[in-house]
């Protein structure tokens, strides 16, 4: 595997010889928070920032998402008919992806590119994206994701590990994707020897720096009806107020929404984020709401996320550790906690 | 604050034993630092987890809506007020409730501290009127009067304003020189800077509803931006659906919303959702001689009628 090592002041250049053959996106200031969002002509990625309040899902999954349009003009001759809207999948490149957010998408895509379906949106947005991550030289607090089969140095999902190296930062190739796009921003001087022992050190320490420790190692041979009816769920549940801020900040959240909007002849179908907090998610048209209770609602989010993905894929849990949820949830509902709490949890016989 | 916390817990645990009530609404400490975590204590074991510090932002009337037991609740001035509102507002009744008022100093704003620190704040201590905030490379003191949230530091009605028992003794209110002056701010604009305000406050909105979620006002069974039939607004980022959910939400606010705060501690993108309703705070002041929350025994001046109204449009 080659790794390459790039100059901080050649950055910016070979930044911007890249955008000429992709869109870039990166992490960027919106008023005082950092959001990742597609880069404008002379924006520079902020690679600082731990970590943004929302993921980078949003640049394979945008929060409201055309997929078809139709026109209701009688007097042409499609008519009627959704079609396919016209979005643009020219090679794009997200700049500074943190590992756990990349491992995210990884998860995320054992869900929208299965061997029955394959949906064409997500999966065409992905194909179209290299990923060039950034190490977490210094986790936050937050950061529990060397529990969740992640890490500050993961390389799941990436195409390109980023190390900050201060003055510099050593790219390590992980796929041809990502080979493309250093030799495109024209970067390819080899590192040395001594690097790559000194990006072993940085690796060690930043593993290390993660004090969290999340037992997950029973939840699979946990009955699931046990864990589902726990009496936990109701003390968990209580200060919940079922925003959807949880969801909304989770790289791994993918639920969504559809709507039909027309304007005079034009319709077009949306696809939004949607949240398993809020009541209406579940609400039949019948009136009937399996999930109606508050309770019911924060038992799904994390029944889901760490046992019904973990029982259906067998590919870890839905949440890399990432900790945003811990950090914006409005009343400090822990993932770390419930989790630990699930996997210590035996029934009463 | 450490007096305070030995009375509210001697008192919870006391309401609890001697059965006056079933449950104790309060806070326990969070996981993290600068968290507290809204807490139904059931047993007098569980009471002595109850705490009080500068970061009990939450309003914690919003957890009384159409509960049946009978309810212990810990309430800052602001809370007192929105359980007043709640009364009036038939959500929850007066005697089945016990509220233990707690006379405030105002509560911080984290991301502000956060600032004040180059690295991530990872301890967060209170001794009387000093915060010690530290992060793995610094540690500093500060006043909590320095730091207090916006709405607090516009307070006036930081004593509960209705209780049975009261924590400490009642604190100073303070009076200040001009209230609206955020306000005034906004109305002096012409229509093009008011919209470009407007337009860059809610920049960063995604919708997640935490304000919403957060506020003890907005308990309809289903919000009008939930409703689908007919559905009022479109659902997706759309800038003019983004500014209705807003609106709307403020007008359903208007003469009840007591600027406690939530919402806006609530909001993980720290959008200054309070900018709407102080406008109508403001109106019910000057056009009705009215605040919200002070008397159980007076109706919401946009849900009742008086023939000696100060204004002279119905006269
Ligand atoms: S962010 Fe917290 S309060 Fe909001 S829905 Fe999630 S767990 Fe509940
Ligand atoms: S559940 Fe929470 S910690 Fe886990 S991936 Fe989602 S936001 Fe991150
Ligand atoms: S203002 Fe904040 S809390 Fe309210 S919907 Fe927007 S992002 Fe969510
Ligand atoms: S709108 Fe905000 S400040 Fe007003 S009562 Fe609701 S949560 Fe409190």
């Amino acid at each position: 595997m080659k790794v390459i090592k790039i100059d901080k002041n050649k950055w910016t250049k070979g930044l911007d010889t890249a955008r000429e053959s992709y869109q870039l996106f990166g992490p960027v200031k919106i008023k005082e928070n950092h959001c990742f969002a597609p880069l404008k002509r002379d924006q520079q990625p902020d690679m600082t920032v731990v970590d943004t309040v929302l993921s980078p899902k949003s640049t394979v999954f945008p929060q409201t998402e055309k997929l078809m349009t139709a026109t209701l003009d009688t007097s042409k001759p499609n008519h009627h008919l959704m079609e396919r809207a016209d979005t643009d999948y020219s090679p794009r490149a997200v700049i500074g992806i943190r590992p756990f957010d990349a491992r995210a998408i990884d998860l995320v895509k054992l869900n929208f590119d299965t061997k029955d379906h394959r949906d064409p949106y997500w999966c065409d947005a992905h194909d179209a994206t290299t990923f060039v991550g950034l190490a977490v030289n210094t986790p936050s607090q937050f950061d529990f994701s060397t529990s969740m089969d992640s890490g500050p140095f993961d390389e799941k999902g990436l195409d390109v590990l980023l190390v900050d190296m201060d003055t510099g930062y050593l790219a390590k190739i992980l796929t041809p994707k990502g080979e493309a796009f250093m030799a495109c921003a024209g970067f390819n001087r080899e590192a040395t020897a001594g690097d790559l022992q000194k990006m072993e050190e940085l690796k060690k320490a930043a593993e290390q720096a993660i004090t969290t420790q999340v037992e997950t190692d029973n939840l699979r041979e946990k009955s699931l009806l046990d864990l589902h009816q726990a009496p936990f769920w109701d003390d968990v549940a209580f200060s919940c107020i079922n925003c959807g801020t949880c969801t909304f900040v989770c790289p791994t959240c993918w639920c969504f929404d559809i709507q039909d909007e027309t304007k005079g002849n034009n319709t077009t179908r949306f696809r939004n984020w949607d949240s398993c907090m809020s009541p209406l998610f579940t609400l039949h048209g019948s009136g009937h709401n399996p999930r109606g209770e508050k309770t019911q609602r924060v038992r799904q989010r994390f029944m889901h996320k760490l046992k019904y993905f973990l029982d259906k894929y067998d590919q870890g849990t839905m949440c890399v550790g990432c900790g945003r949820c811990v950090k914006s949830c409005p009343v400090n509902i822990d993932i770390r906690e419930v989790c630990n709490v699930m996997n210590a949890y035996e029934p009463q016989k | 604050m450490e007096s305070y916390i030995e009375q509210i817990r001697t008192l919870a645990v006391d309401l609890l034993k001697s059965g006056k009530v079933d449950v104790v609404i309060g806070y326990r400490r969070g996981s993290v630092p600068m968290a507290t975590v809204p807490f139904m204590a059931r047993t007098p074991e569980q009471a002595k987890q109850l705490t009080w510090d500068s970061h009990c932002t939450l309003n914690l009337a919003n957890y009384l809506t159409n509960r049946q037991e009978k309810i212990g609740i810990i309430a800052k001035g602001c809370d007192s007020r929105n359980i007043v509102n709640h009364i009036v507002e038939n959500k929850i009744n007066r005697d089945q409730l016990h509220i233990i008022g707690v006379p405030c100093k105002g509560m911080v704003n984290p991301k502000e501290l956060q600032t004040l620190l180059d690295d991530e704040i990872i301890s967060c201590a209170e001794t009387g009127s000093t915060l010690t905030i530290a992060s793995s490379q610094a540690e500093i003191k500060i006043e909590r009067e320095d730091h207090l949230r916006n709405n607090c530091s516009l307070c006036t009605h930081r004593n509960p304003v209705i209780y049975d028992d009261l924590v400490g003794e009642a604190v100073e209110e303070p009076v200040l020189d001009d209230p609206f002056k955020d306000v005034n701010a906004i109305e002096a604009m012409d229509a093009d800077e008011k919209w470009n305000y407007f337009d860059d406050l809610l920049d960063g909105c995604i919708r997640c509803y935490a304000c919403r979620n957060a506020c003890p006002l907005c308990y309809c069974p289903t919000c009008f931006v939930d409703e689908s039939d007919p559905q009022w607004v479109g659902k997706g980022q759309n800038d003019t659906d983004i500014k209705t959910f807003h609106f709307l939400r403020a007008f359903h606010c208007a003469g009840r919303c007591t600027d406690c705060g939530a919402c806006e501690a609530a909001c993980p993108m720290d959008i200054h959702v309070r900018a709407f309703t102080r406008k109508l705070i403001k109106d019910s002041k000057e056009l009705f001689g009215w605040e919200a929350g002070m008397d159980i025994s007076k109706r919401p001046p946009l849900d009742t009628f008086a023939p000696d109204d100060p204004n002279d449009f119905i006269k």
